[in-house]
This record gives C-alpha cells, sequence and structure tokens, in this order.
C-alpha cells in the first residue's frame, strides 16, 4: 500500500459521516464556487494532482484585500475568459485537462458518492506511475460504469485513466467529442500503443458493447471478450494487465427488453427498455442507486513472455480465457460480499 | 539516411507552382543558396512577386512541353508544389492540373538522364478523416476510409504515380512531403476562407483535432529537402493539436452549429451559389472527425522541428486577421476590474 493514497476504508469514512459532507457542500457554494474545487471530503487527501487551473487558482495568496467571494468570482472569470478565449490545452487524442477537472470528475463525484455510493477496493494493485492495462467487465446499458471507474481513480489513486471506446462512440455527435476531452480515445491497436507508450494507465472494455447492452437476467455474466486485441496490446507494450471488477453498474438501468426496430432506424446497437424508460419519460433516464464495488485484482505480468507472442495467436487466446476467468471469479466474490442490490 | 550533402546534386533546381505563395517563398530561399547555380520556377500564371535570380517559365506542366524544360536546362532536382487544394473555379480543371499535370511532368522527370532528386508537396488529406480513425497517422498508416472526391483523392494519385516513378527511377532521391493545412501571412486555402465566412458552420456535436503548419516551416522542410538527401515519406506539422472550438475562439468568430446533414446543404449551396470556394465534402469531413499526424519522423531525419508548434501559428494568423481584442471578452475583462481580483 502506498503512503498518501486513501484506500477504500477511507473512502467509507468518509461517506459514514453524511452532516459534515453536506455541511462541505453548503459551505462549498459560497466559499469556492463549488465548480472549482474538489467538492466533498476526501478531496484533500485524494492527492493534488488537480491539474490546470483548478489547482492554480485554489492557491491563490489571500493577502490581496478581497474578501473570498471576490475572489472567486474572480477565479471563476478568468477561467470563463479562457474558455472564450480558447486558452487551454489539449492533448493529440484531446484530452482537455481542465474541462474533466472542471465539469466531468465534480459532477462524476456526486453521483459516485452520494448516488451509488462506490467503494474501490485493491487500490494498491494499481502502479504510481509508468502504464498498465485496467482490463474491465461493462454493463449498465449506459456507460456510466467508465465514468464511475475513471472518477475513482483519479479521486484515490491519483492517476487519469484513458478508456478505450468503441467506433461508434465517434461517430454519434458530442458523444465522440466528450469521451475525447474526457482523456478517452478510439479502441484502435495504435492508440493503444501509443497511450501505453506514454506511460498512462488505460483501461478497456473487452466486451463492448455486447456487455453494457446485455439484458439484465444475464446480468454478472462476461459476454465474449473481443478477439483479444488488449492482450496483444500489453503483450506488445510488455505493460501488465490489471483485471478489474465492476459490481453494480449492472441494476441501474435493468433491460429488461430491446426495440431493434427502432433501435436500427437511430444507428443505435441497441434501443433499451427499463422498467423506468421510456414509460417515465426524461425521468427514465435517472439510474437506479444500486450499490457499487469496484475491486482491482492481481496484476497479471506480461514479461514472462516475448513481444513477439502477440502474434502467437494461442498464446493470445489462452492469455484473454485466462483474464475473462479471473474476472468472473472475481465478480462473484465481490458479489456475495455486496449481499442486496440496494444495500446501504 | 540521412542528410549531407552528397557533391553534385541540386545545381539546377526547378520549381512548380512558382507563383503561388509556397513556391515563391521555396524558390526565394533555393536561390539563396550559392550552391545552386540555376532556379527555374514555372506556373501557368505569371508571378504576382519578383523572384530575385528564379528564371520564370511560362509553361503548363500539363503539356509535354515540360520535358522539353527539363531537359535543355538539364534540371537535376525537381520541387513539385502544384497541388492545388483550393480552386476558385470549377472542379474539372483543378483535377487536370493536380493528375495530369503531374503525370507529364514525371514522364519527363524519368526520362531525364540529369535527374537526380525529386521532392513532392502531397497532403495529410491522404489520410482522410473518419470516426475509426487513429488517434495519430503515422507514414505507415492506411486510411481507414479513402478519400473519394476533391483535392485528397487528387494528393492519392499523385502520391501513386510517384510510387510507380519510385520503382521505375530506383536511382532518384524522392522525398513525399504530407503536409497539415498551411497557414500563415498570405495563405489563401479552403481552411483561411472558412474562417472568413460571416459565420463559421460548424457541425453540430463534433470538435475535430486540427494541426496545422507554419509557411515558414513548410520553406524550411522543402528547402532542406531539395539541397540535402532525405529519401522517404514524411509527415509534416507543427506540435500539439487545437480543437475547431478553440481556434474558432482564438479567432474570435461567430459560429453557428448545425446538424451535418444541414452544414453539407448550406455549404453545398454556398459553394454553387455563393461562391464559398472553399466548401467541399472532404472540408466537412476534416471539421467533424479530424485528423492528427505523428511527426517524429521528419524531427529525427532532419534533428529539427518546427519553429511554430500548430498553436503558435494558429496564433500568428490570428494576428494578421485579427489585430484588436473581441467585444465579449472586454466586456469579462471589465467585470474583472469591478469585481478587483485579477491582479496579474
Amino acid at each position: 500500500m502506498n503512503a498518501g493514497r486513501p484506500n477504500s476504508d477511507g473512502e467509507r469514512d468518509a461517506d459514514i459521516i453524511p452532516i459534515s459532507a453536506g455541511e462541505h457542500h453548503r459551505a462549498g457554494t459560497g466559499r469556492r464556487g463549488h465548480a472549482f474545487g474538489r467538492d466533498g471530503p476526501g478531496a484533500t487527501g485524494a492527492g493534488t494532482g488537480a491539474g490546470g487551473g483548478a489547482a492554480e487558482d485554489r492557491t491563490e495568496p489571500a493577502h490581496d484585500g478581497h474578501g473570498p467571494i471576490e475572489r472567486e468570482l474572480a477565479a471563476g472569470l478568468r477561467f470563463l475568459r479562457r474558455r472564450l478565449v480558447g486558452d487551454y490545452e489539449v492533448d493529440e487524442f484531446g484530452f482537455d485537462p481542465e474541462f474533466a477537472e472542471t465539469f466531468l470528475f465534480p459532477l462524476a463525484r456526486t453521483l459516485y458518492r452520494h448516488w451509488f455510493r462506490v467503494e474501490m477496493a485493491g487500490l494498491e494493485h494499481l502502479p504510481d506511475k509508468g502504464a498498465a492495462l485496467i482490463v474491465a467487465n461493462h454493463s449498465g446499458t449506459l456507460p456510466i460504469d467508465a465514468v464511475m471507474l475513471q472518477t475513482g481513480i483519479h479521486d484515490h489513486a491519483d492517476r487519469i485513466l484513458r478508456l478505450l471506446g468503441a467506433d461508434l462512440v465517434y461517430q454519434v455527435p458530442f458523444l465522440g467529442h466528450l469521451s475525447r476531452k474526457s482523456g478517452h480515445t478510439l479502441a484502435h491497436p495504435a492508440d493503444t500503443a501509443r497511450l501505453l507508450a506514454k506511460g498512462e494507465l488505460v483501461g478497456v472494455f473487452p466486451e463492448g458493447f455486447k456487455g453494457v447492452g446485455k439484458p439484465f437476467r444475464e446480468r454478472y455474466h462476461l459476454q465474449r471478450f473481443g478477439r483479444g486485441g488488449f492482450v496483444a496490446s500489453a503483450l506488445r507494450g510488455q505493460v501488465p494487465i490489471i483485471p478489474c471488477a465492476i459490481v453494480g453498474a449492472e441494476e441501474i438501468y435493468p433491460k429488461i427488453a430491446d426495440l431493434r426496430p427502432l433501435a436500427r432506424l437511430l444507428g443505435f446497437p441497441y434501443f433499451p427498455i427499463t422498467p423506468t424508460f421510456p414509460w417515465l419519460g426524461p425521468l427514465g433516464l435517472v439510474p437506479l442507486p444500486s450499490k457499487w464495488i469496484i475491486q482491482f485484482g492481481e496484476p497479471v505480468p506480461m514479461s514472462d513472455y516475448e513481444p513477439d507472442a502477440a502474434d502467437d495467436a494461442l498464446t493470445v487466446f489462452n492469455l484473454t480465457d485466462q483474464i475473462r476467468e479471473t474476472i468472473q471469479h472475481m465478480l462473484y466474490d465481490v458479489l456475495l460480499r455486496r449481499g442486496s442490490a440496494f444495500s446501504r | 539516411m540521412s542528410s549531407m550533402r552528397a557533391s553534385g546534386t541540386a545545381r539546377v533546381v526547378l520549381v512548380t507552382g512558382v507563383s503561388r505563395p509556397l513556391g515563391a517563398r521555396v524558390a526565394t530561399a533555393l536561390q539563396a543558396d550559392p550552391g545552386i547555380e540555376r532556379v527555374i520556377g514555372v506556373d501557368t500564371v505569371p508571378p504576382t512577386t519578383t523572384l530575385g535570380r528564379t528564371e520564370f517559365v511560362r509553361v503548363d506542366i500539363r503539356t509535354p512541353s515540360i520535358a522539353k524544360v527539363i531537359a535543355s536546362a538539364e534540371v537535376d532536382t525537381v520541387v513539385h508544389l502544384n497541388l492545388v487544394t483550393s480552386s476558385t473555379g470549377a472542379r474539372a480543371p483543378m483535377k487536370e492540373i493536380n493528375v495530369i499535370g503531374t503525370m507529364q511532368l514525371l514522364a519527363a522527370c524519368q526520362r531525364s538522364p540529369h535527374m537526380r532528386k525529386l521532392v513532392v508537396r502531397s497532403s495529410a488529406a491522404v489520410y482522410g478523416s473518419s470516426p475509426r480513425d487513429p488517434a495519430v497517422f503515422t507514414e505507415d498508416d492506411e486510411p481507414v476510409e479513402a478519400p473519394s472526391s476533391g483535392y485528397a483523392k487528387d494528393a492519392v494519385e499523385v502520391e501513386g504515380y510517384v510510387r510507380g516513378l519510385m520503382r521505375r527511377r530506383s536511382d532518384l532521391t524522392v522525398s513525399l512531403l504530407r503536409f497539415a493545412n498551411f497557414i500563415g501571412l498570405g495563405v489563401d486555402s479552403p481552411l483561411t476562407r472558412y474562417f472568413r465566412m460571416p459565420v463559421v458552420l460548424t457541425v453540430l456535436g463534433f470538435d475535430p483535432r486540427l494541426q496545422f503548419v507554419h509557411l515558414d516551416d513548410g520553406v524550411e522542410v522543402l528547402r532542406r529537402m531539395a539541397v540535402e538527401e532525405h529519401p522517404g515519406t514524411y509527415n509534416v506539422a507543427g506540435d500539439g493539436v487545437l480543437l475547431l472550438s478553440q481556434a474558432i475562439r482564438r479567432a474570435g468568430r461567430p459560429t453557428l452549429a448545425l446538424p451535418a446533414q444541414a452544414v453539407a446543404t448550406i455549404g453545398d449551396m454556398g459553394r454553387r451559389f455563393a461562391g464559398w470556394s472553399g466548401y467541399s465534402a472532404e472540408l466537412q469531413r476534416w471539421l467533424t472527425y479530424g485528423r492528427v499526424l505523428d511527426t517524429s519522423k521528419l524531427a529525427a531525419e532532419l534533428t529539427w522541428r518546427p519553429k511554430y508548434s500548430t498553436e503558435a501559428a494558429f496564433a500568428d494568423y490570428v494576428l494578421a486577421e485579427r489585430p484588436d481584442g473581441d467585444p465579449p471578452l472586454t466586456v469579462i475583462d471589465r467585470l474583472a476590474d469591478v469585481v478587483g481580483g485579477i491582479r496579474r
């Protein structure tokens, strides 16, 4: 366990003091303009990785004789100005750290803490720095599990998870560029290799749409793991694969049926019918507040193999199966540990 | 394979497209080199600027007369910059110049016993733009969706003919340069025309990653390719990327985001009836999905980096277009003064 990295217990401690959390929230709006700082307890302990303007604004010295509200307003205006003139940087994949720190993570953090009450376990398996490939199960009809995984890793391990998305994501208006701004990119061997070579922590859901869009009755049953492309990438890059089990996402939008003709018409991979959608209209888009646990497993090193093993189909298939089995077992274990889906 | 000037190369240089800004600049850079005896510039129209000791020959490269020039002047180096990316007129003559012109020129090169080196300006447009592209293109990548229209298709065909010549004249040193979009003083391209539209149309829900290359850097790369030995295909672009939204905000232009189909319809109407020569289907694809180049091969070969990053190149363009600030920002700055928090 690494010093300075809060574990899941730290997170749970934070969660069983709802009063202080609430206070912090209310105070937050006045004191620091909640969009510009990390709100909630644990934020200070969760590392100071706030890149871009967010960190700068908070370390502003308080000696200029202005009240906190004015300072906040000024910081807000500065931020607005930067965004309006386009004075921020994105990397070659389109990742916009300022956007992530200011909009994505604060929004997702609220869901993460208070709606899904996510617990992260096995954080000691994540490397402090350097490349690794996190392989997780995918579920929930809408890929909210991806955002939760990214937010948790950001808050607790102080790393930006670079997720790999299906090509459909990049065809859909808004989704594609939001995904790039959040640090994701296309699940393409070249992109994976490039990210791993830069020492990034890369995340992939090999089940793809088969996983996220599977019917509720098949919950927690892993689908086929693509064609093992992720194993080939890890072998070529000689980076460890970290299996990850996400429990809780299956219950957020229980997909009980699929309107295929409508899906085909709209160009979606499926058109879900859930107990609340589309019956309740927009209200049906509110995810059910299931209890989540995200568990990381023992890293599987690729250094036992030669990089050339990526071209040996049998090695790739065997490793793919091995990792799939590992995650399936982790899922069953964590499910037992969690108990009821809507427990505290 | 690297750099030293082999004795006897680049004695007589022929530059095509010399009446346009890039050609004129390259001719000027080459004639400053005392090692080059003669610089011959050819184009179909007379140059608008003085070319110094560059000898201008008015010749249509679509006709066999280009072969006479090459043979009689004992040209040893051809710098082919004639790719027209932005025809002000109809499509057919542009294709003639790009494709038939290149065929004639290459036929002449193949025949001439004095020929030693060929430098060809191509375009990054050969990679196309699609949602299934890798985030960053290297020279070895094939387009996911090959360009099917406009100058991008011409560039693909031109590259095909250049490869054909390389097979037939393996003694030639051939440098093929895939440039990102040029920007800088005097550059007139579909892009600069696009930014000059009264209201800049963007595709709703897409924010592509763009790259630019400054004219100065483009000239320097072409000059070095002409006087040194750097066979191969190279991407040329300023470091870093800009999102379209950033670029538009930095240029202070008003925008209108419309669904893709509407942009296509309006753009097409504009091209037909309002003389928007900048608009084309391939421009729209680029403005939807963007494109980023890996320029490390060029940097390693020349041990050189562009003087202007993508950001700096664009800033230079904005400075030339719009020397004063824009109204929404003055409002924010005024507000910030009232608040009194901005003390930087």
